[in-house]
């Protein structure tokens, strides 16, 4: 079985971000750049189907530019076997890269492809889910369990209040929350191994993709601070308040 | 557990710019060598924090075409000012003919450090060189007979209370014939290796400042690309310490800003942190502040004792380069071409012996080349600004200097003495009058809190201390009583902070996940008490353009 | 021009995350309907006709949409798409299971955790964490978002009840079953999802005195939160931690307590809609951003605080509700 894992290039998730000076964009000029941490666990999960000998094959797909070559290099040091980069400039929206992916599935056929839940720059949480649509494929979101055997994938998902279970047919896309599991270090000699490995280049023109963004970006900025609200002198005096001015309880 | 090796003919440890440096000249003069750079930041540049105007002479030695090559020298100097400031309010603009020569600028370069060695890492990895990010050099190897055979990285996925976690992978030990050791100031292998092979015996003991910088955002309207603002005096002379102050206009709409605290002050009560907060409402700094927006923070320590304290950079099996040994020049406020020079004659002696077969061995060769390259001879003439500053104040040793190096150009017969380490020089607090700092206003001046969010720091939560306490008591016994423990203060990440637990005893509460890797906690505890170990790799700042 | 909010139930009730996204939906300032897809959930669209602005109710119940199923759900809603000019759905985790995959159908690229609604086509989200903040514009002939539901109130109910339209529509895809569920009934509910966060900082002094904010949050029926100080200090284990590097919680009452505010914290919990401090340090920070503060000593406060809660008869308000 082949398993397919998207991932995307983004922002370290440990660097403060700002809007650019015109104020339409985020400020990522020398910023350090690193594999989505959601979509890291999605390649653990992938490596470890592979390790259990459920897969044959782990092939890491990125949609970006031609750098984020080594964000695929750095799922192969955690032990995808292949690369496929469909390369562009263009920052595309989820809607777009939904179907970069589609085009590359149709090439690969794998049986699972596996997403993180959402990426830590966008925050869609909406690739993996719009992905399966386009493919007419099941989805399991916010997995934080996965057993694939006997020709179908069951998935644990963390939804509001609780988990669920669901059983979905192959192919399905899995999109990994937190706990699916803690990705593991790669080591010195994997990551010269993963220099070694092939990666596949698809200039994104080929596709056909209309990568025309549906949503213009107006402004980016930094939230609004939120302002010191009263003082109260008096524990009753904030029971009265939250009851009856802010009534939340 | 075993770990696993991996053999090469040169490991670095550390890409910055002497790492860097030599990593990419071993392969210019041998192609076929096996050069590996090992970097305990998440990524190139991630821990590199520097002014930083640059002088581009071993730039130019290393690739001669590298302006072609798009090194990132994007603002060249286009004026110098130099202040001595007064106090708060008043301010001297030094004529520049009374300047010493070497603080001229014309030439240079306003640069961010961290994007050159960015620049320099992928020079490097087109010539083969291997560098890997986020692994940090632990240990020094040695073999039977205490010759240095290389390093081993640190173990990964260890928890708290030192046991292996699920993710625990062992340490891997690199190799080499000859191992460049290029880790900055105080870096923590290089101590341990002055030590062991008694390096800096009889110098004088290294003198240390703490840099503390931001990168602003100004409009564009107050923008001067190219101008650049030295100054000495307020605040750091209210406490009778030294230091000077930096701003740069640099790129596009950005001012590096930046003060540095020698770490030789006696004062235990002072901070640094916030003498450079109030240092920005000076009216010569705050007017090309105005308007603008503060982008990021870090500090870091500098050797800054120049040849006096420089130890022999040679032992069996390598060799200290850089400011891992000491070798900025502090008449030019300047570090990174003599450090980049040290690499470039240590990388040509270290690829001649490997092609002559031989390994391990002391490179006394590499002395000789030293002393003989340009940048042994500057900081030879520049020797006696450091000390003189130091023992005269800012305006008799100034007066000295300008003397010593404009018109004697260092021949003086004398080399002047700094005795004192950095580390001895508190006097207890109580015979030191309190310090009032103001309070910031979010507008120029910040808390630090907020200020180390700028630093984008990070550590795995869950992973042993890497500032290790000799004793944990000492703290508490000692330097609370007498000095009010400075760690408190001197830290410019909010490490130490002293607290009161449930029964009212005060206790020192280590925040190493603040730690951004400035190493002063390290030189300047009165006890030598604190160790800075490097943490697991990839932890610390990601600096962005510093 | 029509709005359609994709009701968030459990086929027993309707979730209130559902009157946040009615009041976002109505700032569109078009006529709105519900859209209550389940199975056996009548008394759920029973209870909607009666929410404030819903001029009518779509109701599709069929067993096939027993556990909303996306790949099932979704064919329904895009077929929609040709009604309605907006789809708004609460940001849960069904609205972000769902919105996506039909907006995909659709052609449409869907607009996630909108927090602000300036035109019927600009809207505000965040981006990083919530560290940035985002204006969208949509080029889309169809406008499918997902609605932050902490930064929009709750939608009021009316006497006047609106139709309900039965759909006939129903679609199964076969390709996904739900084999098992677990829904936590009245433990304390998670972290990121509870709708009250009472956090403690280092002034808690121990892993002890963590029990008087257990016992509020019990009260209150929501979580325990923590200051990383209050997590490096071992008082709380560190998947309680709130901020940059910890978790991030938009609840809509947090109640930080001897917590000093460092922005570190404040990474984690700005987008609380109603922030209460309670901290003996009148200069701490955290006051900046508090909406109710109160300068006082916790160990006081909090009990007193949990009492008269008691004595004013709050108890857990459960997400559940509403029989009109």
């Amino acid at each position: 079985m082949k398993v397919l894992v998207a991932i995307k290039r983004v922002a370290d998730v440990n660097v403060v971000v700002r809007p650019n000076s015109e104020g339409n964009d985020v400020e990522l000029t020398n910023v350090k750049m690193a594999i989505n941490p959601f979509c890291e666990i999605a390649v653990e999960e992938a490596v470890r189907l592979k390790e259990s000998g459920v897969a044959t094959e782990v092939v890491a797909v990125c949609i970006g530019p031609a750098k984020a070559q080594e964000q695929i290099r750095a799922a192969m040091a955690i032990g995808a076997d292949r690369g496929v980069i469909v390369e562009t400039d263009e920052n595309l929206e989820p809607l777009a890269i939904a179907k970069c992916l589609k085009a590359v599935y149709d090439q690969e056929l794998p049986q699972l492809i596996m997403f993180g839940k959402q990426s830590v720059d966008g925050d869609n949480n909406q690739t993996g889910q719009m992905f399966a649509a386009l493919a007419g494929i099941p989805q399991g979101t916010f997995a934080s369990a996965l057993v694939v055997a006997d020709g179908k994938a069951t998935v644990t998902r963390e939804i509001d209040g609780g988990a669920q279970t669901v059983e979905l047919s192959l192919p399905a896309a899995v999109t990994a929350d937190l706990r699916l599991n803690e990705p593991r270090y790669a080591s010195l000699p994997q990551i010269m191994k993963a220099k070694k490995k092939s990666i596949e280049t698809i200039p994104f023109a080929s596709l056909g993709v209309d990568g025309t963004p549906r949503l213009k970006v107006v402004t980016v900025s930094t939230p609004d601070k939120r302002r010191a609200g009263t003082k109260v002198s008096s524990v009753e005096e904030l029971v009265d308040k939250l009851r009856s001015e802010a009534k939340v309880i | 557990m075993a770990r696993e090796s991996m053999p090469y003919d040169v490991v670095i440890v550390g890409a910055g710019p002497a790492g860097l440096s030599a990593a990419c000249r071993l392969k210019q003069i041998d192609t076929n060598l096996s050069v590996c750079v090992v970097e305990k930041g998440s990524e190139v540049g991630a821990h590199i924090l520097s002014g930083a105007v640059f002088e581009p002479r071993a730039l130019a030695e290393l690739f001669p075409d590298y302006l072609e090559r798009g090194a990132p020298l994007l603002t060249p100097v286009t004026s110098d000012e130099i202040y001595v400031f007064q106090s708060g309010e008043k301010s001297l603009k030094v004529p520049a003919f009374l300047t010493p020569s070497t603080m001229h600028n014309q030439g240079n370069y306003i640069i961010s450090l961290g994007n050159l060695c960015r620049w320099l890492a992928e020079q490097a990895e087109a010539l083969g060189v291997e560098i890997f990010p986020g692994f940090a050099a632990a240990e020094v190897l040695y073999d039977g007979d205490n010759r240095v055979i290389g390093i081993a990285t640190g173990d990964m996925g260890v928890s708290a209370t030192g046991e292996a976690k699920d993710t625990h992978m062992p340490g891997m030990e690199l190799h080499a014939k000859y191992t460049l050791f290029a880790e900055g100031c105080r870096g923590e292998l290089g101590k341990q290796l002055i030590a062991k092979f008694n390096l800096s015996q009889g110098m004088d003991p290294q003198h240390y400042g703490l840099g503390i910088k931001e990168l602003w955002e100004i409009p564009e309207k107050n923008h001067r690309a190219g101008l650049v603002v030295h100054t000495a005096g307020w605040p750091l002379t209210e406490t009778g310490s030294t230091g000077g102050g930096f701003l740069y206009h640099v790129g596009k709409n950005q001012i590096a800003v930046g003060l540095i605290t020698d770490l030789s002050y006696s004062n235990p009560l002072v901070n640094p942190f916030e003498e450079f907060q109030r240092y920005k409402h000076q009216p010569q700094i705050q007017k090309h502040l105005a308007g603008g927006k503060r982008v990021a923070y870090g500090a870091r320590a500098i050797a800054k004792g120049g040849l006096q304290s420089l130890p022999r950079m040679i032992f069996p099996g390598g060799l200290l380069i850089g400011d891992d040994a000491g070798t900025l020049n502090f008449a030019k406020i300047k570090g990174t071409h003599t450090a980049m020079k040290s690499a470039l004659v240590a990388a040509e002696s270290v690829a001649h012996a490997i092609i002559d077969n031989r390994a391990h061995d002391q490179l006394d060769e590499f002395e000789d080349a030293w002393r003989n390259s340009w940048a042994w001879q500057e900081l030879y003439q520049q020797r006696n600004f450091g000390p003189a500053l130091h023992k005269w104040g800012t305006v008799l040793g100034a007066a000295y200097a300008y003397l010593d190096i404009n018109i004697f150009r260092g021949r003086l017969p004398w080399t002047l003495s700094d005795p004192i380490p950095d580390h001895a020089a508190l006097k207890p607090k109580a015979k030191v009058e309190p310090i009032t700092y103001p309070k910031p206003d979010s507008i120029l001046s910040f808390d630090l809190p907020s200020s180390v969010y700028l630093a984008n720091t990070s550590h795995e939560e869950d992973q042993p201390c890497h500032l290790r306490l000799a004793s944990p008591e000492l703290p508490m016994q000692k330097n609370y009583p007498i000095y009010g423990e400075p760690a408190q203060r001197y830290c410019p990440a909010g490490v130490y902070e002293v607290l009161e637990n449930a029964g009212g005893d005060a206790y020192l509460q280590i925040n190493a996940q603040n730690c951004i890797h400035c190493k002063t906690c390290d030189i300047k505890d009165p006890q030598q008490n604190i160790t800075w170990v490097s943490p697991e790799g990839g932890g610390g700042p990601n600096y962005p353009s510093m | 021009m029509k709005t359609l909010i994709y009701a968030e139930h459990d086929n027993q009730a309707l979730k209130s995350s559902t009157l946040n996204a009615v009041t976002a939906g109505l700032e569109l300032g078009q006529e709105l309907h519900l859209l209550v897809v389940g199975h056996g959930c009548g008394a759920v669209a029973n209870a909607a006709r009666n929410i404030q602005g819903v001029s009518a109710v779509l109701v599709a119940d069929a067993p096939v949409y027993d556990y909303q199923l996306p790949e099932n759900v979704a064919p329904l809603l895009e077929k929609l798409t040709s009604k309605y000019s907006h789809i708004l759905a609460p940001a849960t985790t069904t609205g972000k299971n769902i919105i996506p995959r039909a907006a995909a159908l659709a052609d449409v690229q869907p607009i996630a955790d909108v927090v602000g609604i300036e035109t019927t086509e600009t809207f505000v989200r965040p981006i990083y964490a919530g560290n940035l903040v985002a204006k969208v514009s949509s080029t889309d002939s169809v406008k499918m978002m997902t609605i932050r539901t902490s930064a929009f109130e709750a939608a009021a109910y009316s006497e006047n009840p609106c139709e309900i339209e039965e759909l006939s529509f129903e679609f199964d895809a076969g390709l996904s079953t739900v084999v098992g569920q677990d829904l936590a009934t009245s433990d304390r509910p998670e972290l990121t999802t509870a709708r009250v966060v009472v956090s403690g900082g280092r002034a808690l002094q121990s892993a002890e005195n963590f029990q008087i904010l257990y016992s509020l949050a019990d009260k209150l029926g929501g979580a325990v939160g923590a200051s990383r100080a209050a997590v490096d200090a071992g008082y709380v284990p560190n998947d309680l931690q709130v901020g940059q590097t910890g978790k991030i919680v938009s609840p809509e009452l947090y109640i930080a307590v001897g917590i000093s505010g460092a922005v570190q914290h404040l990474a984690g919990m700005k987008d609380s809609k109603v922030i209460v401090a309670i901290n003996k340090d009148e200069d701490a920070p955290i006051f900046e951003v508090a909406d109710y503060g109160l300068v006082a000593d916790l160990y006081e406060a909090v009990p007193e605080l949990e009492a008269l809660l008691t004595a004013y008869g709050v108890e857990v308000d459960a997400p559940v509700a509403v029989s009109a």
